[in-house]
């Protein structure tokens, strides 16, 4: 065959195993991760580079070559090139940093080790030195290091067990099975390396449940699909180990290629400060143009007389050439109203403000040992302007842990605590729990309140003892006993596994099982029971069953399910006892746990013989099997006697219905996302107060077909759009999306969500969704999550905001505008792809609601001053334009130009920018809808834009035309002329410097002490260096660059320049007081209302506001608790996943629905579980 | 590893770990300080423009700017007097070469009386004028006089020699010489005595304009090897013959002149009248006085004007009433502005603010 030996356009991967020489040809990506930019030597090159592609930056380079023309020049090289250093040096510090921790990061993960068979001997290498082709070894709980096809493992048929959490965030765990030819290879390292099979696959791609190829070996071709195939980011579960053959290494597998390219995130400020300036500089150039018209003008008419003292006589005959070369010389000049120092100071901001989240004591989870930590440093101002959340949900909002929380056995509930007089206790860490010690064999970690369960187990009342006998045996789960005692159960979802816990805690322990046996420790004694069938979970039946035979040779059908289909196949004489317990079950929902109802049933020997036959007809079937074998577990599941019920809390993060409570009231929407079913993401909708019973309407989108999804949503958007109508009959159509009082919530699941997400679909879905106010996607990809993302990013201009905690979530996590990342846990990959981390879900309110809300405060008020400070001090140039020939003379000495922006009022502003807060914490959270004015982007937009650089250009007016009118006679108190020049350049560079600072007094509502040194520093150091740079000691060393020596003794000495400067600073500020002023007096803003509330509460000392509770009112009955997949009952009756192959021990033929089939089972088993996943 | 004494209160509580960090079992805690700092809860002051602040902050100023402003106006209002006469001069100019002669009428002043001259319409503070100079040469520096700056071109160099003063602003010096003369009732014609020092800094005088060789004395061969401004009638060192402290760099008509003008239109101080040692007669007694001018500078080529200024000074310098009618305006406007805000606030001004936040 050819092979295609470029790697570029590569069509199709051929591996050979163990041939790392033939595998080298095709220059496959090696295992090593890289996501750092520079190294040592690269550094400087490409990061000046990049620095110089920015649009500032570049143009003061461009600036700096004019100013080395002397023709144009009118200004000092150093005017430019000092800022310009500062600000590359700063920002080239910041990027090596960024690096060096990238750096680590890689190394982390690039050295972590694994174990490869390298020349018959398995040898530790670390992960960067994994090649496509090598055999690798892998053990129990070890992330696996590549892209692998499954060779051999320590289960029998070649089975493995993986968690996929890390990937698409489900937590069951998978079976993976390796072909028999391989699997037979086992342990046998010899073997291993003599295996020499080459498999032909698909190139590189992000499909996480697809993959295809061939092994050839020994002259035979198997096929190769996504069942043997273990993916990176995954971790083996209950397996020893198993070995696998490299596929796919390093930024090739396919979790990195779902990753999607890092995208450098920009802040809607970042964009909106590229297009102001460019406005800016389109302004300057106009200046430009008029200065220069001027100047042509002037060089006409005035110039040309005057050459006998201006030289040059040749420009003055031409003198559009002059206006020519004054244009440049004014670009010069003038090029302080492009803000050099804005985008570092920006930088030192927002790094500032990532400080801060991360020093935040009260976003740091002790129980973890983790802060918060800000990842990215440049967009903390939009987390003030969030307006969408998108969530995942497990281990996000809820913490992926079921607790057996209550129960109802027999008409009685228990799992309450109450105190001596009767009242209900609310349970927290230090309400006292029961003691299992009577029970050698119990959980450690299990905790219960109630006393009176284990009273009425040690009173050996039968029908608890039956409640705890079903849960014990009546599951698909696997033990697992390492030492005497120590009991792990392997349970495909936790809500089994929480329930047989239980039961073994209060000495039900289910101890082992055979394809045909269970083993309890009932109350410390060993009782085996029969296992005859196992009448399997599935989606429609929403129950599962088992019948067994107890030592006794009573035959018995234990079932347990959701409680409505359950109640329907009570025997009539249960009637009462199902009202005791659907009052019971309301409660516990009432509560947002999810339940199950128990029942049992006494069977006859002859009914189940019968019905057994009809039995093993049935899978025997050809046609219609899974419908018949249905019908026959119908048939005997009916007149059970119920037991009671059990309530399940699938444990929610801290604080998260409070943080959505209050995350809603700061009109944020937060949408649920996640890959779980529809049935576990409505039941946490409802428990995180997200769904309510009072909602209007909850609509479900589960169509399969494109037209379905259309009708359904079309249908939803017709209905809701009636009631809007209804509801609001006289708004117009503009404003019914913020009027809605109905409230609506969308459900969609994956299926529907791939159509909806179509071209033709996408605006009805948006629109419909953005109607709701809840909205959950169930059963999506990762893909589809990030599509999801893009959608809103892309119809609403909101800004969007991911969290998440898996791997599943780093496409999501990378295309919301932030993404959010939960740590602490065990897989780094959404923390790694993040922009911000931190441990619990509940710390997004202080994070957006605090920390967002006063970075985009801070951000908004220091650009406004920013623009209007350079504005003020830079078109006073322009103004004297007027009145020096249109000259590109200078107002102002030059050191004061180099020094203004960067020395005399940079501090100031910096203070301003970091520690300022409008309001403090605790309103911050007690009002969220102070977060409103971020959304819709009120502090800083193109108006307020024109407003302050309209500000910056009437005080420059009032800055230059001031001091020209006092000097246009004025005279020294001892007769000596004092309208020269440098008098004159103090006098408004004085004025400058105090009414900059009187106006960000103004700004500044938080005068912390570091902001009164800064403020009253800068004004100690302006006149410091003033009165030094005139100095006779710095004059006499540079005699050229000095040249305004005495200027500031003779002329601040002068009473009549102080009246000059208070003159102006009054005329610059007061205007703005007075405005500012009337605005919050008659139209204040919520701001200023709180302010005010804020000032008076604390003269009257501080009151301790509670944080709300959040009552859950729901009372709606979650379905059922299944969170587990169809088809492990097949797995256990057929023996596959046991580890001692079954003898046939058992007296009474055993019955396994599939038993007939199982020569080609493995196909079976793997259609099951590829059931749930689409 | 605080899991287990974890409390939502101790959040706020101290953390040892953050503290020790030289011993050697001291883990460094991951906790964040709890410093003020950090916990951006440092103690601050928190204003806020109410009514009780801005109002009485307009009332103020308008109390304090009025008085100010009438005071400037009043002290100027008083230099104003000593001015007609020298507007008279400023509004007339020479049209020859010649000698002029003007009579002014005199009040009776005590005290110095200042004498200035002043250009209309002279860019002195055009960009190519302002930078033609050599500050290090004027400072004395040796290797500058015989080398001057790149800046002073096309005054740099004349007959191969390099001029000194170079540039622009030192060939345009202001040439003409004003005498004045009181005209006794009998006709006869007194010389006034015009003072031509202390008119310029004293830091320009003594700090930046400084003769180049220290100790020589002999200017003439200090200047030897350069050439005059191509304007100029004589050398610099010969600017003043007579008085060794007022010649080459240190003139001080020289050093104001240097002293490049803000604005077009600018006056520089010329000469000063010392007040008589008895303190009994005025100054300038009353009578009629003769101006005689020998003209030299021209100015008519570009439209410009020259004046002749008499003016006496006080505290706040000389005549200025856009001061004192500005800090008027100011003051009434704030003043008015207080009243207007004042009648706002209290008929539509929100008093009930905080009653009405939602949530």
């Amino acid at each position: 065959t050819k092979l295609n030996f470029s790697s570029a356009l590569e069509e199709e991967r051929h591996v050979r195993a163990n041939d790392r020489d033939y595998n080298e040809r095709f220059s496959y990506a090696d295992n090593r991760i890289k996501t750092a930019k520079y190294n040592v030597f690269t550094f400087l090159p490409i990061n000046l580079f990049e620095q110089f592609q920015r649009f500032a930056n570049a143009y003061f380079l461009v600036l700096l070559i004019l100013q080395l023309i002397p023709e144009i020049s009118s200004l000092s090289w150093f005017t430019t090139i000092v800022p310009l250093v500062l600000v590359l040096a700063i920002t080239a510090v910041k990027d090596a940093t960024d690096d060096y921790f990238r750096h680590k990061s890689d190394q982390q993960v690039n050295t972590r080790q694994s174990q490869v068979l390298i020349k018959g001997k398995l040898q530790n290498e670390k992960w960067m030195n994994v090649r496509v082709g090598d055999i690798i070894k892998l053990e129990n709980n070890q992330f696996v290091a590549a892209d692998l096809l499954l060779l051999s493992s320590s289960e029998p048929y070649g089975l493995c067990y993986i968690e996929t959490a890390e990937l698409d965030g489900e937590t069951n765990l998978k079976v993976r099975q390796a072909l028999t030819v391989t699997s037979d290879l086992g342990d046998d390292v010899a073997k291993l390396a003599d295996f020499s099979g080459e498999v032909i696959c698909e190139p590189p791609n992000n499909k996480l449940d697809k993959f295809t190829g061939t092994l050839c070996w020994k002259d035979n071709k198997y096929s190769l699909d996504n069942e043997k195939m273990l993916l990176r980011g995954c971790v083996l579960r209950n397996t020893e180990w198993c070995f696998g053959l490299v596929i796919f290494a390093g930024l090739q597998t396919k979790l990195m290629q779902n990753c999607g390219r890092t995208k450098f995130k920009r802040t809607s400020i970042d964009k909106l400060m590229n297009t102001l300036v460019l406005w800016i500089f389109g302004f300057l150039i106009c200046m430009g143009i008029i200065l220069a018209i001027g100047n042509t003008i002037w060089e006409q008419k005035v110039g040309s007389d005057f050459w006998e003292y201006l030289q040059w006589k040749e420009l003055t005959i031409n003198a559009v050439f002059s206006g020519f070369l004054t244009f440049w010389s004014y670009i010069i000049i003038l090029n302080t109203v492009v803000p050099i120092s804005l985008y570092v100071s920006v930088e030192v901001l927002r790094l500032g403000h990532s400080y801060f989240i991360n020093w935040d004591r009260r976003m740091y989870y002790s129980r973890k040992a983790t802060p918060a930590e800000a990842r990215t440093t440049t967009l903390n101002e939009e987390l003030g302007q969030v307006e969408f959340i998108f969530s995942d949900k497990t281990g996000t909002l809820t913490q992926n842990i079921m607790v057996f929380n209550k129960c109802s056995i027999n008409g009685k509930t228990y799992g309450d605590v109450y105190d001596e007089f009767g009242h209900k206790v609310d349970i927290t860490e230090k309400t006292p729990c029961v003691d299992f010690s009577f029970n050698p064999l119990m959980d450690r970690k299990f905790r219960f309140h109630d006393s009176s369960l284990v009273e009425a187990i040690k009173l050996e009342e039968p029908l608890v003892q039956e409640f705890f006998r079903l849960l014990a045996l009546c599951h698909t789960i696997m033990p697992e006993e390492r030492n005497e005692g120590e009991l792990v159960y392997q349970a495909q979802s936790p809500d089994e596994g929480a329930l047989v816990t239980a039961a073994r805690n209060f000495g039900f322990v289910f101890r082992s099982r055979t394809p045909e046996t269970i083993t309890l420790y009932e109350m410390g004694q060993a009782v085996t029971y029969q296992l005859l069938a196992i009448l399997d979970f599935n989606n429609v039946r929403k129950r599962m069953s088992v019948i067994v035979r107890n030592p006794k040779g009573q035959l018995k059908l234990y079932s347990k399910g959701a409680d409505t289909i359950l109640f329907d196949r009570l025997d009539p004489s249960n009637e009462e006892l199902m009202f005791t317990t659907s009052e019971h079950l309301n409660e516990f929902a009432g509560e947002g746990l999810r339940t199950l109802a128990l029942a049992y049933k006494d069977l006859d020997e002859d009914v189940f013989d019968e019905w057994m036959k009809k039995l093993l007809f049935a899978s025997t079937a050809l046609d219609n099997r899974e419908e018949k074998l249905g019908a026959l577990y119908e048939e005997i599941e009916q007149g059970m006697l119920l037991l009671g019920a059990t309530a399940i809390e699938d444990k929610l993060q801290e604080g998260v219905p409070e943080t959505i409570a209050c995350l809603t009231l700061a009109n944020i929407k937060i949408w649920v996302l996640t890959g779980d079913k529809l049935e576990t993401a409505m039941n946490i909708g409802y428990s995180c107060n997200m769904l309510r019973d009072d909602m209007n309407t909850v609509f479900i989108i589960s169509g399969h077909t494109m037209l379905e999804v259309q009708q359904e949503l079309s249908k939803d958007k017709f209905s809701s759009g009636l009631d809007m109508e209804k509801t609001e009959l006289y708004s117009s159509d503009s404003v019914f999306e913020e009027t809605i009082i109905a409230e609506y919530a969308l459900i969609i699941n994956g299926h529907s969500l791939a159509h909806a997400l179509e071209a033709d679909l996408e605006q009805i879905l948006v629109d419909v969704a953005c109607l709701c106010k809840t909205v959950i996607c169930c059963r999506v990809t990762p893909l589809q999550k990030a599509l999801v993302v893009e959608l809103i990013k892309r119809h609403k201009r909101a800004v969007t905001l991911a969290i998440g905690d898996g791997a599943n979530d780093v496409s999501m996590i990378k295309t919301a505008h932030i993404g959010v990342g939960i740590s602490g846990q065990e897989g780094m990959q959404a923390v790694l792809a993040s922009d911000y981390s931190f441990a619990q879900f509940r710390y997004l309110q202080r994070l957006l609601l605090v920390h967002g809300r006063w970075s985009y405060h801070r951000m908004c008020n220091f650009l406004c001053y920013f623009f209007y400070k350079n504005f003020a001090f830079t078109l006073v140039h322009f103004w004297y334009g007027f009145l020096c020939g249109f000259s590109a003379q200078t107002v102002y000495d030059q050191w004061f130009i180099t020094l203004f922006n960067i020395v005399y009022t940079s501090l100031p502003v910096l203070a301003m920018g970091l520690f300022d807060q409008d309001v403090n914490e605790q309103y911050s959270l007690r009002f969220p809808n102070l977060y409103r004015p971020g959304q819709l982007n009120q502090l800083f937009n193109k108006r307020k834009f024109f407003t302050c650089t309209l500000q910056g250009v009437c005080t420059s007016f009032i800055l230059f035309f001031i001091p020209y009118g006092a000097f246009m006679t004025a005279v020294r108190d001892d007769g000596a002329h004092i309208s020269d020049q440098q008098t004159f350049a103090v006098t408004i560079a004085t004025s400058l410097v105090i009414v900059v600072s009187v106006q960000i007094g103004l700004d500044t509502n938080y005068w912390t002490a570091v902001n009164h040194f800064f403020i009253w520093g800068s004004l100690a150091v302006y006149f410091a260096i003033l009165f030094a740079m005139h100095s006779d000691g710095i004059f006499t060393i540079f005699p050229n660059q000095f040249p305004f020596i005495g200027t500031a003794r003779n002329s601040l000495n002068q009473k009549i320049v102080w009246l000059v400067i208070l003159l102006t600073t009054v005329v610059c500020i007061m205007p703005m007081v007075a405005v500012r002023f009337i605005k919050a007096d008659l139209y204040p803003t919520q701001t200023d209302k709180v302010r005010l509330l804020q000032q008076a509460t604390r003269k009257q000392g501080p009151q301790e506001q509670n944080l709300r509770r959040v009552r859950r009112t729901s009372s709606r009955r979650s379905a059922y608790a299944f969170a587990h997949q169809q088809g492990y009952g097949e797995l256990i009756t057929s023996g596959k996943n046991m580890k001692v192959p079954t003898s046939s021990t058992s007296t009474y033929p055993l019955y396994s629905p599939t038993r007939g089939l199982t020569g080609t089972s493995s196909a079976s088993i793997c259609k099951c579980f590829r059931h749930q996943k689409h | 590893m605080m899991a287990s004494s974890y409390n939502a209160k101790d959040e706020d509580g101290h953390h040892p770990g953050s503290v020790g960090s030289g011993g050697p079992g001291a883990v460094k805690s991951k906790k964040p300080d709890n410093t003020a700092f950090k916990q951006q809860r440092l103690p601050a002051w928190q204003p806020i423009l109410t009514a009780g602040t801005v109002l009485p902050a307009f009332f103020m100023i308008g109390l304090i700017f009025i008085p100010i402003g009438i005071g400037l106006l009043v002290t100027s209002n008083n230099i104003k007097e000593f001015e007609v006469r020298a507007v008279a001069i400023a509004t007339s100019y020479c049209v020859i070469r010649a000698l002029c002669s003007y009579t002014a009428p005199r009040t009776k002043d005590f005290s110095n009386v200042f004498m200035y001259y002043g250009l209309s319409n002279f860019y002195q503070n055009h960009r190519r004028y302002v930078k033609s100079r050599d500050d290090s040469q004027l400072n004395g520096d040796k290797s500058s006089l015989l080398n001057p700056s790149k800046e002073c071109e096309p005054y740099r160099t004349s007959d191969k020699k390099s001029i000194a003063p170079c540039g622009a602003i030192a060939n345009s010096l202001f040439n003409d010489t004003l005498e004045l003369f009181y005209i006794h009732p009998n006709g006869s014609r007194i010389a006034i005595h015009l003072v031509k020092t202390g008119i310029a800094w004293w830091t320009d005088k003594h700090v930046k304009f400084r003769n180049p060789g220290e100790n020589n004395n002999n200017l003439s061969i200090v200047f030897q090897d350069t050439s005059k401004p191509v304007n100029w009638r004589k050398p610099v060192y010969e600017l003043d013959p007579s008085d060794p402290d007022n010649n080459g760099f240190i003139n001080e008509d020289f050093i104001v002149w240097m002293r490049t003008a803000a604005l077009p239109t600018f006056r520089k101080l010329y000469r000063i009248i010392q007040k008589k040692k008895d303190n009994m007669t005025p100054t300038l007694p009353p009578g009629n006085y003769s101006l005689e001018v020998i003209y030299n500078y021209p100015v008519r080529s570009f439209d410009g004007r020259k004046r002749m200024i008499l003016s006496t000074i006080s505290w706040m310098g000389g005549k200025n009433p856009f001061l004192g009618i500005a800090y008027i305006t100011v003051g009434s406007v704030c003043f008015f502005l207080g009243v207007v805000l004042l009648i706002i606030h209290h008929k539509y001004g929100n008093r009930n603010n905080n009653a009405d936040i939602p949530n």
